[in-house]
């Protein structure tokens, strides 16, 4: 492997992990804010794809880059004030029995709505074709994808970390009863820490959806990768899914060079792994509420 | 002397057309229901993951020829009916095909694309000394090693596909060096197989090869990996959803490497789009030849569906005729005697020549076509193939990209 190649691998692999991260990021933040474990994470993905093909031939694909997640993350908003908002109290497996259930009935849903066929989506003209760095040849839609997960992830740690409403957020994670009691209502903040994480899963499934088939399947597997990457970086860490979002991303690029048919297993291998050596994940605290 | 009836009489005529009428009544439709007993099929196909693409045609095309037999008295004056289940996976699906078999009291089996599928309900086939006809499966052992005397293969083998794209190659391309990419299951594995030995034949050199986990989403380091490599050609042998994965994204990396794959379906060039879809490819049927049959079943199909069939609708739809062809022959739907017409039955599936079954393996013998993308002048988005040649041509014997006994043999036990 010479260095033109290893820099082509892991260039690739930044930009795979890079759409992990923003998949990783809303689930770890739900999770970290309200406690529940959200198992309809991978269909939101897919409903941001549908979204997409089903709105980009009216406004474009860039439009719907902004209107998809948002519209998505309307529709998560109005599932945690319908049903979320009632089971926070019970037994964390509500949330889990739940939110399976409703990932089951969203992905039928898919398919009664729009077919079991995939629909074929193109990447947008003007990000068709490979550009060359000097020795380095690459794609210039999965350079786009790289671009837009960083001003993602920096606008929304900008958002938690240096405003009044992200100190809200996370405060509201650490000790929700304090917060209370400085007469800080939390309803409206978990709702809207809700839609968050969701829009952050339909952006990824807006930015997967010209890759690979917009399909009813598609939200599946992705589900458990995001997972994957969660329990690696820790529970609730917003630089753990940064970190292992990457290195998973890094780790399938690389594998397919070396030994392809371990690819996918490669994902597992590293979380088993980085669980024996940490049990909470790369930066996983330990956390009073979830002890 | 009493004239007419008696009160006596009367009531014994009374109470005795009674006891008639109400055995005629538990009877008659007992006797009526024997003689209309649906014959059953079990149709397994894959309704979910990367295979479903074909399975929705397949369960489309499978009623649409259920209605129409039916529609023209049924076969020996029974009607057929389908029950249809997912194939899952080999484990599932023997599962499935027993329950069929045992609760459901299918008297056929019809059905599979994933070739592991295939391999487990000939098992189940051959145990119940049902007929099962394999509508979608690729692997030569279907035909060859596991074969079995109760299973008939209307979906061609790796062999007829890849001796098809073979032939065209070796007359007009020069390839030296291939890349070959492999789906990860049985199917993959043994077209990889058949394809090593075409390239013996070409004299061409494998200078890569990959194993592709089914299912990918990505394939962006194998991209790369090819052009590191650079061959002259990549041998696309994957299946499924992955087929069309692979081609977006390898339009994406702008790379100048030909294109060929053994085998592609129709509906995952559509999936693609004719701006990525590329390649020379062998497919087995396409909704567009020049023939009255494919022109009646593409425009029924069109007109219930609004949308045109494609090869596994082919598939799935010719099987059903051929099956009811040899029930009518044999003049029964025991076993045995349907597996002996079957033997024998010639039919037009759209390919314009008298297609068969093969006696000794139950191949079905049939000429297969290499198509390329229509890029422009296209009618709309399902205008999407250019048919490049027939093979073999229409002069040959259809025989000829079939596999030999010696490529591929089967020693079935007869009955």
């Amino acid at each position: 492997m010479d260095a033109t190649t290893f820099l082509q691998f892991f260039i690739n692999g930044i930009v795979l992990g890079a759409i992990y991260v923003l998949l990783a990021i809303g689930l770890s933040i739900i999770f970290g804010m309200i406690g529940i474990v959200n198992l309809t994470h991978g269909i939101l993905y897919m409903l941001g794809a549908y979204a997409t093909v089903t709105l980009a031939p009216y406004v474009g694909f860039f439009p719907s880059l902004i209107i998809s997640p948002l519209l998505v993350a309307l529709f998560g908003m109005a599932i945690e004030a319908a049903f979320l908002r009632r089971i926070y109290k019970g037994d964390p497996a509500l949330g889990l029995l739940f939110t399976f259930g409703l990932a089951m009935f969203l992905e039928q849903m898919v398919r009664a709505i729009w077919g079991t066929q995939g629909i074929p989506f193109q990447i947008p003209e003007a990000l068709r074709g490979a550009v060359a760095a000097g020795p380095i040849i690459y794609s210039k839609y999965r350079y786009f994808i790289g671009l837009c997960s960083i001003v993602a992830i920096g606008s929304l740690w900008f958002f938690l970390e240096k405003t009044r409403y992200g100190t809200i957020i996370r405060a509201g994670s650490r000790d929700p009863d304090m917060v209370r009691m400085l007469g800080i209502s939390l309803k409206p903040v978990f709702t809207a820490v809700f839609g968050l994480g969701v829009a952050l899963a339909a952006l990824s499934g807006v930015l997967a959806s010209p890759l690979a088939g917009v399909e009813p399947a598609m939200g599946t597997n992705t589900g458990t990768f995001a997972f994957v990457v969660v329990v690696i970086g820790g529970l609730g860490s917003f630089w753990g899914s940064v970190i292992a979002g990457l290195m998973v991303g890094e780790v399938e690029s690389f594998c397919i060079f070396f030994w392809p048919p371990m690819a996918d297993a490669s994902k597992f291998a590293l979380m088993i792994a980085i669980l024996l050596l940490r049990p909470r994940g790369l930066l996983g605290r330990q956390w009073e509420r979830f002890e | 002397m009493k004239k007419g009836v008696t009160r006596r009489g009367f009531l014994k005529a009374a109470a005795t057309t009674a006891v008639a009428a109400g055995a005629s009544q538990i009877f008659a439709p007992a006797i009526l229901r024997a003689q209309q007993q649906p014959i059953k099929i079990g149709h397994l196909i894959p309704l979910t993951g990367f295979l479903s693409p074909m399975g929705d045609y397949a369960s489309k095309a499978g009623k649409l020829a259920i209605e129409e037999i039916n529609a023209a008295g049924g076969v020996l004056g029974r009607q057929l009916e389908t029950i249809v289940d997912d194939e899952t996976n080999p484990g599932v699906a023997v599962q499935k095909a027993t329950k069929m078999i045992q609760q459901d009291k299918v008297d056929f089996l019809l059905g599979t694309v994933s070739s592991a599928v295939a391999l487990a309900v000939m098992d189940v086939a051959e145990r119940y000394q049902k007929i099962f006809i394999n509508s979608g499966s690729n692997s030569d052992e279907i035909r060859g090693g596991k074969c079995n005397y109760y299973t008939f293969c209307t979906e061609a083998s790796n062999t007829q596909y890849v001796k098809a794209i073979g032939r065209y190659l070796v007359k007009n391309k020069n390839y030296k060096t291939f890349y070959i990419l492999t789906s990860d299951y049985a199917f993959g594995h043994d077209l990889t197989r058949v394809t090593r030995r075409l390239l013996g034949e070409l004299g061409g050199k494998e200078i890569g090869h990959d194993l592709v986990p089914t299912g990918t989403a990505d394939y962006s380091s194998f991209i790369l990996k090819i052009r590191n490599a650079n061959p002259e050609v990549v041998f696309v042998n994957v299946a499924g959803a992955d087929q069309t994965t692979f081609l977006k994204q390898y339009s994406e990396f702008g790379l100048k490497i030909d294109v060929a794959g053994g085998v592609t379906d129709t509906v995952l060039m559509w999936n693609a789009g004719k701006d990525t879809a590329q390649g020379v490819w062998t497919l087995i049927w396409w909704g567009d030849l020049d023939n009255p049959w494919t022109k009646n079943f593409t425009s029924k199909y069109r007109q219930k569906y609004g949308f045109p069939p494609e090869n596994q609708a082919w598939g799935d739809y010719t099987s059903i005729n051929a099956l009811a062809q040899a029930i009518k022959m044999a003049g029964t739907t025991d076993t045995k005697k349907v597996i002996e017409a079957m033997e024998k039955i010639k039919f037009d599936g759209g390919k314009g020549r008298e297609l068969y079954y093969r006696t000794y393996d139950h191949q079905l013998i049939q000429p297969m076509y290499v198509v390329s993308i229509k890029k422009t002048g296209n009618k709309d988005k399902y205008d999407i193939f250019n048919v490049v040649t027939e093979v073999p041509g229409k002069d040959e014997n259809m025989e000829a990209i079939a596999p030999t006994k010696e490529e591929n043999p089967c020693n079935m036990k007869r009955g």
